[in-house]
């Protein structure tokens, strides 16, 4: 029995291969005989797609086939999915427009999938898309949500008039505005939460593979959930029955949300693979990344919290505007309402809460889950009211947090969360103590005499996590379970091989589950090997998203392990001729109860597989178990983030000088990938905050397509991190986790926003603050 | 990418024998062209690479002027010894161009030829007052830059190397953008001893001299003499990144610390 | 336009008959089958597409098979001993945690690599201002800083 590993430092088991160049990513993948796709996009954001000629494109050197949407509505190849049904506020289904994996008749945003040409080789293929005529009537378009809605906006779709998916509430609106009248003081804000583009570094790509031999196929693709991909394609969208689609996610290169989704790259190389009957081969190019992969955020929100006059929160409204895009990806419906408005109560106790969300179809790439997903967007909310409040009431900021924090659990929010449990004082005041907040003012004096303007501010965000408790996730409108699988396949030595449904594409499933397992086996990390990402090997899984891996995924490995235990408390019993309620069990050692005779569970393996000695009558031999689990309630991290920026005041620059991270993660396995996972999501926060726009002009031409105009932090963007923990177990999974990997993406935009009003002494400021927004505000105050 | 035929000369007169056709394309460094080309935006029928051309890479100093070979990476005028003691803004710049990677591969004459109005060295090179010479004779930096992308150059013509005068004093402030890293606005100031020139790269479509910033500053060489001097945004460029006032703006506070960093 | 092309890859002579269109990067993925060296955008600002060639660091996305012609390229494939045992940088960045998803490891550590023989004792801000050319969107930099800051020491000291 080895050092505890819960806890641990451990150095990550699948480095090896990724350090010398022997991770296998989509693009990695060769199969022999494969062709090259290569899909014709839309250049304009709204057009009617007269008639596509493909004579010249066939008749090009190397090139075996080009389809079209009519090719796949005569194969009777259905339209993409949305895996989330939202009712709206008259008890109707939201709108629900088909989603073409190739256009037809109408192209509605930059990049649409038009065509695709299959060829010998990826120049052949891009030189004849370039030979596929299109001819489009150009028709008016409308990027913008504010604009939508608005009367003559050009309509996308004829099933949702108005260009309306959906207007959803929750909360009780009497309560909230009979708490309104009474206030004393509203703080009021109208912001955009800027749209950003996910920019995985490694691009989207898919392999399809038909077999006539088998009448099967598989699909290699970057993905964070194949047997939901497996799902969505074979059920809805192929008719195929799914033992008939294997789908393999190999080494993935980053995910943040944008490879949840069935995609129509996907869906076409898998459909052309029978077609031509050779493999199909599609890699996305980073401008096609750009146009095509589902973005993120994208609302437009009128936020009022109204006080007393002591500061504590009576009420929030908020009306938000949100951007679906010109279709619905697969969870796109979900994000801006049940991940979204379920979270504005935040750390406090606001004892009424009403949000109206209103969702938009617009001629712009499909919107959806981006790290964080809804619930950046609610902290936010929350927390730039929050300190905007305490400056307009001149209170500290940590003082007004601390006014009205929750401090009893469970605590049912009026937004249909019920908190288990965290310490959010005890949180903020380590935030505070780490970020050294009371010698900010002499570091403000400092930079003033330096000529920089200094600000600090704070966000204290909550998430829900660990999604998501089935029946609720259904009542809420879900199509699909949302719980999480995993087998402990024991071999008969006593080494173990992990199936998870959870995917891992950067969070180092591979040494945590591990860590997990080896634990509580009690065997060297060594012995234990993580299998993800094939649904041939993997016996179901909902995939990685919401940071639901660990919480979910790894409780079912945990109810596996308990399978184990128990079959192996039986094995051990009979081999010690010991009752096998007498019979303890210890990470790896089965003992009997007060004595001194005990098994391993390297002996108790073998015992299963080499079953001489063996209680036939009762049990069978080998030691396999799996087990499903779906959880009882989500699963809420918190934190407080102290952001301190320095601003020169001639040329607009913000520099984040500091930055501080208290998280409640709950238990943590290994700190070492928790803080890396921290750090990771900051810097996506930041980004938002500070250099990531995607912007479409009012023709729906995507102006930031590339990383020439769309700014991801760079190295000297962003500074070292100070991170800590502080733990409040979970109480509805027995590793007492939370979820981490999305924390610093909610928190950080709010509270460097926070910094930057500080530090310019003005309310609001839209995000990124880029130099020139911020010289502008600069200008207009010294003008005011 | 789209297909061209491929030249490999090993001298600079086939180069620009081979160069001469109307839809050819010199590749030096290829930072820029190679870019171009595989996004489709540049189609050559003819690639003719000078990168194993030897004479054309080599930097070369006396007491009056700094000559670098087209063919020399940036890396190497940025990591160069001898330019960093006679020329210290040139070595300087050559270090802000693109990245690491890319400084490694990119040329000055490649840079120089493409002309993109938001690269460093025209700044360096119309700053500094150097003289460009080609396989067809010597262009003084003042009537080389000839617009957006525009150039001197004559189909077939050939960038060898550039000389470039040593100044008493100079410095080079960048404001990047911060997704391209390319200049929004770069400023080159050099205190000649002979008068003052202040060339412009990144804010117009050509990089440009300021005639009254030179004026100010040769009066009396101190920031001062630029911080209030206002430049007027018409046509210079507006993108998302910065309006034409943030630029005219920039300009001047990109003058005034070149002048602060080059008194140090 | 076929044309052969010949260089050294990891020590390797090699000598194809390759379009002149060919990048670089194509050549050693497609046509080595390195598949080490990453392709993460179109516009050369990634660098998950870092080598070698002749002893610098450069963007094989940006570069022409031909313009290699007679070099020596060194991929991340090539950068660890011939036993396996890892690169003083490679061990680095095992240790500071310095990659998650580990698709623009490789151009990092080859990047680094190249840096840190340059910069033996270089600053956290001299590491993170050579990263200039690398993008990375899961660390957050922290721990790949603090990777190339160990890697150049242990590099320095002759691991």
């Amino acid at each position: 029995m080895g050092a505890p590993l819960i806890g641990a430092r451990i150095q990550r088991k699948e480095d090896y291969r990724f350090l010398t160049g022997a991770g296998q990513y989509t693009d990695d993948v060769t199969i022999q005989r494969q062709t090259h796709a290569v899909f014709v996009r839309s250049p304009h954001a709204h057009a009617k797609i007269r008639s596509i000629r493909k004579d010249k494109a066939l008749k090009a050197p190397g090139v075996i086939a080009v389809f079209t949407g009519e090719d796949l509505a005569a194969a009777k190849v259905g339209g993409l999915p949305c895996g989330w049904l939202i009712t709206d506020v008259a008890g109707q289904p939201m709108k629900e427009p088909p989603h073409p994996c190739l256009a037809q008749g109408k192209a509605r945003y930059v990049g649409d999938h038009v065509a695709v040409v299959i060829a010998e080789t990826l120049d052949e293929a891009s030189d004849a898309a370039e030979l596929v005529e299109v001819d489009y009537e150009v028709l008016a378009a409308v990027a913008d949500a504010s604009m939508a809605r608005a009367k003559g906006a050009p309509q996308l779709h004829d099933v949702a008039p108005d260009n309306t998916c959906y207007v959803w509430a929750l909360g009780d609106k009497a309560a909230t505005d009979a708490a309104f009248a009474k206030a004393a003081h509203v703080t009021k804000l109208e912001f955009v939460n800027n749209r950003l583009i996910p920019n995985a570094i490694e691009p989207r790509a898919a392999i399809g593979l038909y077999s006539r031999a088998e009448d099967a196929y598989t699909l290699y693709v970057s993905n964070q959930n194949p047997h939901v991909e497996r799902l969505l394609m074979a059920a809805f969208v192929l008719g195929l029955p799914e033992h008939k689609l294997r789908v393999v996610a190999p080494d993935v290169g980053g995910g943040f949300g944008s490879k949840i989704y069935l995609y129509a790259e996907d869906v076409v190389v898998t459909w052309a693979s029978k077609q031509v009957n050779r493999p199909v081969k599609w890699t996305a190019e980073r401008s096609e990344s750009f146009v095509s992969d589902a973005h993120g955020r994208d609302h437009h929100t009128i936020a009022e919290l109204a006080m007393d006059k002591d500061g504590k929160f009576l009420a929030l409204r908020v009306k938000t505007t949100a951007n679906m895009g010109a279709y619905l990806s697969t969870f796109a419906s979900a994000i801006p309402t049940i991940l979204y408005a379920t979270l504005l109560a935040g750390q406090y106790t606001t004892p009424a809460i009403h949000v109206e969300v209103t969702a938009v179809f617009t001629n712009t790439a499909p919107v959806d889950a981006y790290r964080g997903a809804g619930r950046p967007e609610a902290t936010y909310v929350v927390e730039r009211l929050v300190e905007t409040a305490a400056r307009e009431m001149k209170l500290d900021p940590a003082e007004i947090r601390r006014r009205n924090f929750i401090k009893q659990f469970p605590y049912q929010t009026p937004v249909a969360l019920l908190y288990d449990i965290g310490d959010y004082e005890a949180t903020m005041a380590a935030a505070i103590k780490l970020a050294d907040v009371a010698g900010f003012p002499q570091r403000r004096k400092e930079a003033e005499a330096r000529g920089k303007l200094r600000g600090l501010g704070y966000a204290a965000y909550i998430e829900a996590c660990g999604i998501a408790p089935s029946a609720v996730a259904g009542a809420l409108g879900a199509r699909a379970g949302l719980f999480e699988a995993g087998e402990i396949r024991v071999h008969p030595t006593g080494s173990v091989t992990v199936f998870t449904g959870s995917h891992s594409h950067g969070q180092g499933h591979e040494t945590t589950f591990a860590q997990v397992v080896a634990d509580r086996f009690g065997l060297p990390i060594e012995s234990v090997d993580i299998v993800h990402g094939d649904t041939s090997k993997v016996l179901f899984g909902m995939g990685t998203y919401g940071s639901r891996s660990l919480a979910v995924g790894g409780t079912a490995i945990v109810k596996a392990m308990d399978k184990i235990i128990a079959k192996g408390k039986k094995i051990a019993a009979h081999l010690l001729e010991a009752a096998e309620g007498d019979i303890e069990y210890d990470r790896g050692v089965f003992k009997v109860a007060g004595t001194d005779k005990q098994k391993m569970f390297g002996e108790v393996a073998f015992a299963a597989y080499v079953p001489h000695n063996y209680p036939h009558d009762k049990l069978e031999p080998g030691l396999n178990e799996n087990a499903f689990y779906d959880p009882s309630n989500f699963t809420f991290p918190a934190g407080t983030y102290v952001c301190e920026v320095e601003i020169d005041r001639e040329t607009g620059t913000t520099k984040v000088v500091n930055f501080t991270a208290v998280d409640d993660f709950g238990k943590i396995v290994n700190p070492m990938i928790v803080e890396g996972q921290v750090h990771g999501g900051i810097t996506q926060g930041i980004g938002q905050a500070l250099t990531e726009g995607c912007r479409y002009d009012a023709t729906g031409q995507l102006t930031t397509g590339s990383f020439m105009d769309y700014c991801i932090p760079r190295a000297d963007d962003v500074p070292s991190y100070k991170v800590d923990t502080r733990e409040t177990a979970c109480t509805h999974n027995p590793l007492g986790v939370k979820g981490c990997g999305e924390a610093g993406a909610i928190g950080a935009p709010a509270a460097l926003m926070n910094a930057i009003t500080d530090a310019l002494g003005i309310k609001d400021l839209p995000m990124p603050a880029t130099p020139q927004t911020v010289w502008k505000a600069l200008q207009s105050k010294k003008a005011a | 990418m789209h297909a061209f035929n491929y030249h490999r000369p090993s001298n600079v007169n086939d180069a620009a024998a081979q160069a001469v056709k109307v839809e050819a394309k010199v590749l030096a460094g290829g930072q820029s062209l190679v870019q171009a080309m595989k996004l489709r935006l540049a189609a050559p029928t003819d690639i003719v690479d000078i990168g194993m051309i030897k004479d054309l890479a080599g930097i070369k100093v006396d007491a009056k002027s700094v000559s670098i070979g087209a063919m020399t990476r940036h890396a190497e005028v940025a990591g160069s010894a001898e330019v960093q003691k006679a020329i210290p803004a040139l070595a300087a710049l050559a270090g802000m161009i693109g990245d690491r990677q890319v400084r490694n591969m990119g040329t000055l004459g490649g840079a120089l030829a493409n002309n993109d109005p938001a690269a460093d060295y025209p700044a360096a090179v119309l700053g500094l007052g150097a003289t460009i010479t080609t396989t067809k004779g010597t262009h003084a930096a003042d009537k080389f830059f000839k617009g957006l992308y525009e150039t001197a150059l004559k189909p077939g013509e050939i960038i060898t190397s550039v000389s470039f005068p040593i100044p008493k004093r100079a410095a080079y402030m960048k404001f990047k953008n911060q997704a391209s890293r390319f200049a929004i606005v770069g400023v080159f100031v050099a205190d000649t001893g002979a008068g003052v020139r202040v060339a412009v790269t990144g804010a117009a479509p050509c990089v440009l001299r300021l005639a009254e910033m030179e004026k100010a500053l040769g009066a009396k060489f101190a920031p001062e003499s630029v911080a209030n001097l206002k430049v007027k945004a018409d046509g210079l460029n507006s993108d998302l990144h910065a309006s034409a006032e943030y630029r005219a703006h920039l300009i001047t506070v990109m003058a005034k610390r070149a002048v602060e960093a080059a008194m140090k | 336009m076929a044309i052969r092309v010949s260089m050294k890859v990891n020590g390797k002579a090699v000598s194809v008959e390759v379009e002149a269109r060919t990048l670089l990067v194509t050549f050693i993925r497609e046509n080595l089958r390195l598949t080490g060296t990453h392709v993460g955008c179109d516009t050369a600002q990634c660098g998950a597409c870092t080598v070698h060639m002749n002893g610098k660091a450069v963007k094989s996305c940006s570069i022409l098979a031909m313009q290699a012609e007679g070099a020596e390229i060194l991929t991340i494939e090539g950068l660890a001993k011939a036993d396996g045992t890892l690169h003083a940088m490679q061990a680095a960045f095992k240790e500071n945690h310095g990659l998650q998803c580990g698709f623009c490891t490789p151009g990092m550590v080859m990047n680094a690599v190249d840096f840190a023989k340059r910069h033996p004792n270089a600053s956290e801000l001299q590491v993170r201002e050579s990263l200039e050319g690398n993008l990375c969107r899961c660390t957050g930099y922290h721990n790949i800083v603090k990777s190339i800051v160990a890697g150049s020491k242990a590099m320095a000291a002759g691991k």
